[in-house]
């Protein structure tokens, strides 16, 4: 919203500057967002006298002038037909910037002749194009500022034009009287009254106005309207296209400008039919999809059904509360003019203005609310304006429907106001705050005024009087802890988790990424997502269709972005929801690391190489290790698809407790999602994890033997297919109290068909078990008696024997 | 026995190598060294005789094993220093490598964030980023009507035809995690709620998801000014300066009233942000006081409880306190940058350590 400032003080009496009124305004919640002050770019140029003038030795069209300036006379060269003795004008100094030609000037030689500033023409001011002559003032002392002359003779060359942003609950601010009852009631200055005019009608409307029945209803409240004969339309008036201009408004005709006058002055939108276009009476009602319309922007436009609109007998005339049809359009060849003012339904010009596409300044009022109070006055008031500036006769005027009542009241609680707002804030002050706001106070209750549709309860009181007070004098005070003392752990363990993750990730030399949370559908699709039920109605692009289903997909984009920019050896991992489904609760926490390339760059060590999947494996344990997991799981197989069908596992606790899975990903993903392999990943569901049990923080006591353990070697032969865990965990239950430990140590699977000396299909796994004596220590006999029962255990279990 | 003594400790200093030793050892203190032998005759000595003779001879033992085995040391010594100087590495080779990992600015300053509030007894409460409109919009006072829903970019989720329902929504802000935290756990409550949020907007300055915190503190008494409060200490705690001036200006959110919108007294010199001094105001979060109409939503009486509530950008604070120029490069994951802007993993923020080091 841009007004200016003689545009605000039409409505307020105030000597506050500029710079006074923008803070307040700022404060007040009208965010000042941009302040033009012409005045700023001319400020450094002064009045000058020409004393004396004579033709340049060397140039005909060219006068060497001597002027008085306030440091004294100068010499100035100057191309100007009227450059005369006598003369007072605007002086420009070396040293000065002249906007017009976007220069500043210095001392110059013109043919020969030194030349010390420049005699300015409006244009070189950027006052106006004119450009024949320098600029002659009638008044003014040799030295005077040239804006306090301007500020004094032609303010609206001066005049700063000031933008702020208004939220959307203040439709009275899209008006400059609105504007200044908020100044008023902070104190900046005096309301004006406001001039009521009444122009009697000489004579019936030839045209009649009425609404359809199924328009009244959210469409239509009141419409109004008159004609006005005889005007005689054509440019307004100097004032008014300046104003219009200053607020980047285009001048078009009187009667246009008038409407245009009100939408700003009073948010008060208008609309002018060219009567002679019109033909017979005027109906509203509500549009056909289909029907159609040419607005005043030249524009066709499509009705979807159910817009209101305003129609003659031959047709669609305007978008009722949103645009004007081209067709009645006023313009400069109008004599008789049909004036409309009328009150919409706010939600319907909003769904109008979103099927249509159209976004007018009558919109933008209609749809937040403009004053129903004033629709009869504004009838008046615009009649005795067009009067004015075209001339013209007044119709009576016709109605249809009736201006609503929206008077309301609510209880003023000034203790609660004091209580919420946290600030000293006497009854009496609030009461006049509301008072100066355009409320009505009866005992307790105030009465809201008809232009504020925002103010729809007691909170509302509160806001107005804190505003009006001033949030930016409130003084912090300190918020009473919640128990004395030191403050009580706040995460809750499903957090300390997601953190420990994080924190572990980053610690195994992974680098977190946070990456969208839509992916498109194809790779949406390779991860067991991209149905309907994730796809997004609305997507900024086919990029971002799907809410992902596995945070892989965002990892694997992400690699293959880093691979094109050089970096072959990646770990990325990210933390963050992934979504089975469309609603709410299809949300779960997943953490995911993905390896590409190597392990790192090549060494002299020797010791960089391929990423493998038991790198993986190894972090997503030390994952799960961190976020409390138990230690003894199940590996189990057959996961989904995007995994290498052989060479991935599932973490788990029983065949349906998933707590995570790693592998390669199977080379098919990896080429479709561009990304140029070896790459193996590993996924945790935090929330898979069983929370712990224990309550306290005591461990229990240390039990550490005196004696001595002892280590065994056992080496089997077993079927290819046999896994290492059923050989350990068989190895381990031999002797469940003297085992302390199984590590498989060494895997030989045979070169060749034939298999070697294993056999064809066989192979060696080879296992270290840790036996920790508890009593006694161990004789050659014990250990020979356990021995001999792993080697059973392990038999029975997986089919295998010792290797000889 | 003296002329012994004499020869072999001046054998023994002149030995080369551990042979040359034991050899001499054994002529010496061997079970038929010469020493041995003499021991042997103790026994057809008178016991005069022996009483001189014995220690002597003893004596004369000990000294020669000393001898040897300090001979034995010198020359071991001798042996690992001939072999320590071949010994020699280029300690100026690359050692081995390991992986350099990384936290991302956003975690690490919702880490940050947690750690202030929770020190005033802000709990941390989590939602759904996919949400019905009713806990997105309705609940927080914004009916269907209202220009804020059109202005807020919402991204809808398909519906399937024949399912009635209004489109759930992405979640334009963290607020609904006010709503439902408030029906989960009712008053007294203080809450933060950091998350991903997403509009329709993709430019220079804005992405289709970003980060927020929400805070919310209900109580009988809470105002405006603890809220003014509660932020001048945050902002303080975050940006790690000992004062800071905070301008509250009137604004309007549907979900507060009154409202502000909250400035913090800021210079920028040469691009760089420095807070708490200088001319220039730097818009940083919007507040107030919680609607009645959203307490009443999140089941909550009006009449009995107040509070505040506040919501800011984490991608926005966190590219303030670090000098981060662009926001859309934190959604891009280039290892450039993360490594460039990201925290090292023991980097966990604390109040008692410092937010950042």
């Amino acid at each position: 919203m841009k007004f200016t400032l003689s545009w605000l003080k039409d409505h307020l009496d105030t000597q506050a500057s500029v710079d006074e009124i923008c803070e307040v305004l700022t404060d007040l919640g009208l965010e000042v967002e941009e302040v033009i002050n012409p005045a700023d770019r001319l400020k450094s140029f002064t009045l000058g006298k020409v004393t004396h003038a004579e033709q340049h030795p060397d140039a005909d069209r060219l006068r060497v002038c001597t002027v008085q300036t306030d440091e004294g006379a100068k010499q100035i060269v100057c191309g100007a037909p009227n450059a005369r003795t006598g003369i007072t004008i605007v002086l420009c100094k070396p040293g000065d910037y002249v906007p017009g030609i976007d220069l500043t000037l210095s001392v110059g030689k013109i043919r020969g002749v030194e030349s010390h500033g420049m005699m300015a023409s409006e244009r070189e001011l950027e006052l106006s194009d004119e450009h024949d002559g320098i600029i002659e003032l009638p008044s003014g002392e040799v030295g005077d500022k040239f804006v306090d002359w301007l500020a004094r003779h032609a303010p609206e060359k001066v005049d700063p034009v000031i933008d702020i942003a208004i939220t959307p609950n203040r439709p009275d601010a899209l008006g400059v009287r609105g504007i200044a009852i908020d100044l008023a009631a902070r104190g900046l200055g005096v309301l004006k009254p406001v001039v009521e005019h009444r122009v009697e009608g000489g004579f019936a409307s030839p045209i009649n106005v009425s609404i359809d029945e199924d328009a009244r209803e959210n469409g239509c409240f009141v419409f109004a309207g008159r004609l006005i004969k005889g005007v005689a339309n054509g440019p307004s008036p100097e004032w008014l296209q300046q104003r219009l201009k200053a607020i980047g408004l285009r001048p078009i005709s009187k009667l246009v400008d008038v409407t245009n006058f009100f939408t700003y002055d009073r948010n008060r939108p208008l609309h002018v039919f060219d009567a002679g276009k019109v033909t017979g009476d005027l109906r509203i009602h509500r549009a056909s999809a289909g029907d159609k319309i040419v607005g005043l922007d030249e524009k066709e436009y499509t009705f979807t059904g159910g817009q209101v609109v305003i129609s003659d007998d031959s047709g669609i005339e305007s978008i009722a509360g949103v645009m004007g049809g081209l067709e009645t359009g006023c313009t400069d060849g109008t004599t008789d003019v049909f004036l409309e003012a009328a009150y919409w339904d706010h939600i319907q010009i909003a769904m109008t203005g979103r099927a249509l596409k159209i976004n007018s300044d009558a919109r933008y009022r209609n749809e937040r609310g403009i004053d129903p109070a004033y629709n009869m006055q504004a009838m008046e008031d615009a009649t005795a304006m067009i009067i004015e500036l075209c001339g013209g006769e007044a119709s009576d005027v016709v109605v249809a429907g009736q201006v609503p009542d929206v008077s309301r009241a609510y209880k003023l609680d000034a203790a609660r106001v004091q209580s919420l707002v946290g600030m000293d804030i006497p009854e009496a002050e609030q009461r006049q705050t509301l008072t100066a706001l355009g409320f009505t106070l009866e005992g307790d209750m105030a009465w809201v005024p008809s232009w504020r549709p925002d103010v729809q309860g007691e909170a509302d009181l509160v806001e107005e009087v804190a505003r009006i007070a001033s949030l930016t004098k409130l003084v912090g005070k300190p918020l009473k802890r919640v128990h004395a003392g030191v403050p009580k752990a706040i995460l809750l363990p499903s957090q300390k988790r997601e953190q420990a993750a994080r924190r572990m990730c980053a610690g195994l030399g992974y680098n977190e990424c946070v990456t969208y949370s839509f992916v498109d559908q194809a790779s949406a699709a390779l991860f067991g997502g991209g149905e309907n039920a994730t796809k997004l109605e609305n997507p900024i692009s086919s990029e971002m269709s799907h809410m992902r289903p596995d945070l892989l997909v965002g990892l694997l984009q992400a690699a293959s972005r880093n691979q094109a920019r050089g970096f072959a050896d990646l770990a990325l991992f990210e933390v963050g929801p992934v979504f089975h489904g469309g609603e709410p609760e299809e949300q779960a926490l997943q953490v995911s690391g993905l390896l590409v390339g190597k392990t790192g760059p090549k060494d002299v060590h020797g010791e960089s190489r391929v990423v493998d999947l038991f790198d993986a494996k190894a972090d997503a344990e030390a994952v799960l290790s961190a976020i409390g997991a138990p230690a003894k799981v199940q590996v189990l197989r057959d996961g989904p698809a995007w995994w290498h069908p052989g060479r991935h596992g599932k973490i788990c606790l029983g065949p349906k407790k998933v707590l995570g899975i790693f592998g390669e990903l199977h080379p098919k993903v990896l080429r479709e999602m561009g990304v140029k392999g070896p790459a193996v990943a590993f996924t945790i569901w935090p929330q898979e994890v069983p929370a712990a049990r224990k309550k306290s923080a005591t461990r229990p006591a240390l039990k550490a033997s005196d004696l001595q353990a002892v280590e065994r070697d056992f080496a089997f032969v077993v079927d290819a297919g046999v896994e290492a865990l059923t050989l350990a965990n068989a190895a381990a239950g031999a002797d469940k109290a003297l085992i302390a430990g199984v590590h498989v140590f060494d895997e030989f699977i045979a070169d060749g068909a034939a298999g070697g000396s294993l056999g064809e299909g066989k192979k060696s796994l080879a296992i270290t078990v840790r036996l920790q004596p508890v009593d006694t220590t161990l004789k050659d006999d014990d250990i020979e008696a356990v021995s001999k029962k792993i080697v059973e255990k392990v038999s029975k279990a997986t089919g295998g024997s010792l290797r000889g | 026995m003296n002329e012994l003594r004499d020869k072999y400790i001046a054998a023994i200093a002149n030995a080369t190598d551990e042979n040359a030793l034991e050899e001499l050892r054994v002529q010496a203190v061997g079970k038929k060294g010469e020493v041995s032998l003499q021991m042997r005759e103790l026994g057809k000595m008178t016991p005069e005789e022996r009483q001189v003779a014995g220690p002597k001879l003893n004596a004369l033992k000990d000294e020669i094993n000393s001898a040897l085995s300090a001979k034995k040391a010198g020359l071991e010594d001798a042996a690992l220093d001939e072999r320590l100087r071949s010994e020699w590495l280029d300690v100026t080779l690359p050692s081995r490598s390991r992986g350099q990992g990384s936290i991302h600015p956003i975690s690490q300053v919702t880490e940050e964030v947690t750690a202030i509030f929770a020190d005033m007894g802000f709990g941390v409460a989590e939602g759904p980023r996919i949400d019905t409109d009713w806990y997105n919009f309705d609940a927080l006072n914004i009916p269907g009507h209202h220009p804020a829903r059109a202005e807020m970019d919402t991204f809808y989720m398909h519906r399937d035809e024949g399912d009635e329902r209004p489109p759930h929504v992405l979640r334009t802000h963290t607020s609904p995690v006010q709503i439902r935290t408030m029906e989960k756990q009712g008053a007294p409550l203080r809450i933060i709620c950091p998350g991903g949020v997403y509009r329709a907007d993709y430019d220079q300055t804005h992405t289709p998801m970003f980060h927020q915190v929400e805070g919310l503190a209900l109580d009988k008494d809470i105002s405006m000014a603890n809220l003014k409060w509660v932020l001048e200490e945050f902002v303080k705690a975050f940006f790690e300066v000992d004062d800071v001036e905070l301008r509250f200006r009137a604004s309007h959110f549907p979900f507060t009233e009154p409202s502000a919108e909250v400035d913090i007294r800021c210079s920028w010199e040469g691009g760089t942000l420095k807070v708490g001094e200088g001319d220039d105001w730097l818009e940083i979060l919007g507040s107030g006081m919680v609607h009645p109409k959203v307490l009443q939503a999140g089941g909550i009486d009006p009449d009995i409880w107040q509070g505040f509530a506040f919501g800011m950008g984490i991608d926005r604070i966190a590219m303030l306190k670090y000098g981060i120029p662009d926001l859309r490069a934190f959604f891009d994951s280039d290892l450039r940058w993360l490594r460039h802007y990201g925290f090292a993993s023991l980097d966990q923020p604390t109040l008692h350590g410092g937010l950042s080091r």
